[in-house]
């Protein structure tokens, strides 16, 4: 499916908190199909642009338009029902249930039945598909076990499988390997970026590792105090000497 | 759930309360029915503590439901149990519909002192308006028909509880597949992860109202059957201390399961019948001693002293076919 407009378009979306401006005129600009890393120091206004999108807190200037649609001041419910979902640096998870019954209730939601309350989760259509989104995220081994059993790497994953199963049109993940340990870290972003691709969802990831947005990033927009500096190919963008010292403080 | 583990003591706990009647003395089966019918509202406080949400003011549907049989009774002339039940249960599930608008927007303290809030508006109304409600003499109920028809004396009794014994088993399983429904999962869900249920794109607000509007229907079933087997309807229904014993109970039975509340309340008035008979000068305190046990020795409720010992039993049993 060809679409013209564009997933996500930001203009002037500014917010800041006291005296320090979070998004200081942000305009970017989402295609479809597009892997698009997010690099920047701590407190340059990466999480905050994803809070903003998702309507988790709102702008005090700006416009954001999903496929088109004005969105900007909606609720993260609403958000989501617009097809963005989002995972978090701190996997946000259903501790008391298990790994399966965590996922079952994304679909459930996503199949707009969440709130039936005859039909039993596990008979309902969204079983099946359940384990095979565990099986992707390679997560099916644990399918049974509850949550506080999951070793750190698979809350990660588990985190991004409940945004995935929303089936959204963008994605959009919170230092999907912050947590997970350097000899992981690839193959997990290696596992994400495959799932994603195959299902063709737009993704947008914010990572502080430059190493990692430079492997798997198509585009990489870097953020400094609330605005993006830089916005190109990785390597291009990435060898900017006035990114690095802002990224890390040294060229 | 334990029952899946030994499904063999729910069965044999079902057909003991089957051919209780058929055992027990008159005033033991008095007590049974009134277990019976307070479980109702236990299981219904008990579903919102799943969530992480307590209410103290679930004496407010206990009351519409009672007060729908005596005002049933005493300005329409009705006295038939198969109307009264469900009218009780429309008009207190009618009332959560409304109070629940307000209710689904708070948590916490907030929503355990709203509860009590509007359980107390009512209380007061029902004190006040004594040329409606009989203020603090109440009002008195005859023994209701089934069908029209009238039970004769000797096996009245019998009647009540078998009728109360089914709507039992008719909740436990409605409540059984709301708590497997994707709804019942979101409920126990929102105590643990708010944000994760919004950024799904369903609402907590709505996880919150549609339960008030089920528990509150609950809460009116046991205030209509209530209001059958004592007879008597007082304002007290709806006062706090009331709703207070309901948390009580569900966390003495245990309220992460469906059994729980019901062991908990014929636990709790066999406790208060026995107590307040060889110690009456005591039987509050000796019900706190046992909440006292409870809570640091089984803080899941007594329903978890079978779990437990039905989970070791079974293991027991596991390690002698391997063996």
């Amino acid at each position: 499916m060809a679409d013209i407009e564009p997933i996500l378009q930001t203009i002037d979306l500014t917010r800041s908190f006291d005296m320090v401006k979070a998004a200081d005129a942000i305009n970017v600009t989402m295609g479809h199909g597009e892997l698009v890393g997010i690099v920047g120091a701590n407190g340059s206004g990466k999480t905050t642009f994803l809070n903003l999108i998702t309507g988790y807190i709102k702008p005090e200037r700006g416009r954001i338009l999903i496929m088109g649609r004005d969105s900007a001041g909606l609720p993260p419910r609403l958000i989501a029902k617009r097809g963005i979902a989002r995972s978090f640096q701190i996997p946000q998870l259903y501790t008391g249930l298990s790994v399966q019954e965590n996922v079952l209730l994304s679909l459930a939601a996503a199949s707009g039945k969440g709130l039936g309350f005859w039909r039993p989760l596990y008979q309902g259509p969204w079983v099946e598909e359940s384990l095979e989104i565990l099986d992707r995220f390679g997560l099916k081994g644990y399918a049974e076990r509850p949550v506080g059993e999951l070793p750190e790497g698979g809350r990660k994953l588990l985190d991004i499988a409940l945004s995935f199963a929303l089936k959204p049109r963008l994605l959009l993940m919170d230092e999907p390997t912050s947590g997970v340990s350097i000899e992981d870290k690839f193959q997990v972003m290696d596992t994400l970026v495959r799932v994603l691709q195959e299902s063709d969802i737009t993704t947008i990831f914010v990572e502080h590792d430059m190493e990692v947005v430079q492997r798997y990033g198509r585009r990489v927009l870097v953020f400094d105090n609330g605005r993006v500096i830089a916005d190109g190919d990785p390597a291009s963008v990435l060898a900017d000497p006035e990114v690095r010292k802002a990224v890390l403080g040294r060229v | 759930m334990g029952s899946n583990r030994l499904p063999l003591a729910p069965l044999f706990g079902a057909i003991l309360l089957v051919a209780a009647p058929l055992v027990v003395p008159s005033w033991i089966l008095f007590i049974l029915t009134l277990a019976l019918a307070k479980f109702m509202v236990v299981l219904a406080v008990a579903l919102f503590l799943r969530a992480g949400l307590v209410s103290f003011g679930h004496g407010l549907f206990y009351a519409v439901g009672a007060y729908t049989v005596g005002f049933g009774v005493k300005w329409a002339g009705l006295r038939d149990a198969l109307l009264l039940v469900p009218l009780g249960i429309l008009c207190a599930a009618v009332v959560a519909a409304f109070v629940g608008v307000v209710m689904a927007r708070y948590r916490g303290v907030f929503f355990a002192m709203l509860n009590l809030a509007f359980s107390m508006i009512l209380y007061a109304a029902l004190l006040k308006l004594y040329w409606v409600t009989g203020g603090t003499d109440g009002i008195g109920v005859r023994p209701p028909t089934f069908l029209g028809v009238m039970p004769p004396r000797a096996i009245a009794r019998m009647s009540y509880y078998y009728f109360t014994l089914m709507l039992t088993g008719v909740v436990i399983y409605a409540v059984y597949r709301f708590l497997a429904s994707p709804l019942g999962f979101f409920l126990k869900a929102l105590g643990e992860n708010e944000i994760r249920i919004e950024y799904s794109g369903e609402s907590v607000r709505r996880v919150i109202y549609l339960t008030y509007i089920l528990s509150g229907a609950l809460g009116g079933l046991a205030g209509v059957l209530v209001a059958f087997t004592v007879g008597h309807i007082v304002p007290e229904y709806a006062f706090w201390i009331q709703s207070g014993e309901f948390v009580f109970v569900a966390l003495l039975g245990g309220y992460g399961s469906v059994p729980g509340p019901l062991v908990g309340t014929i636990a709790f008035e066999f406790i208060r019948t026995y107590a307040s008979k060889y110690a009456p000068e005591a039987w509050q305190m000796t019900l706190g001693i046992i909440m006292l046990l409870t809570i640091l020795f089984r803080p899941g409720g007594l329903w978890t002293i079978y779990e437990a010992l039905a989970s070791r039993l079974s293991r027991g049993w596991r390690g002698a076919e391997s063996g």
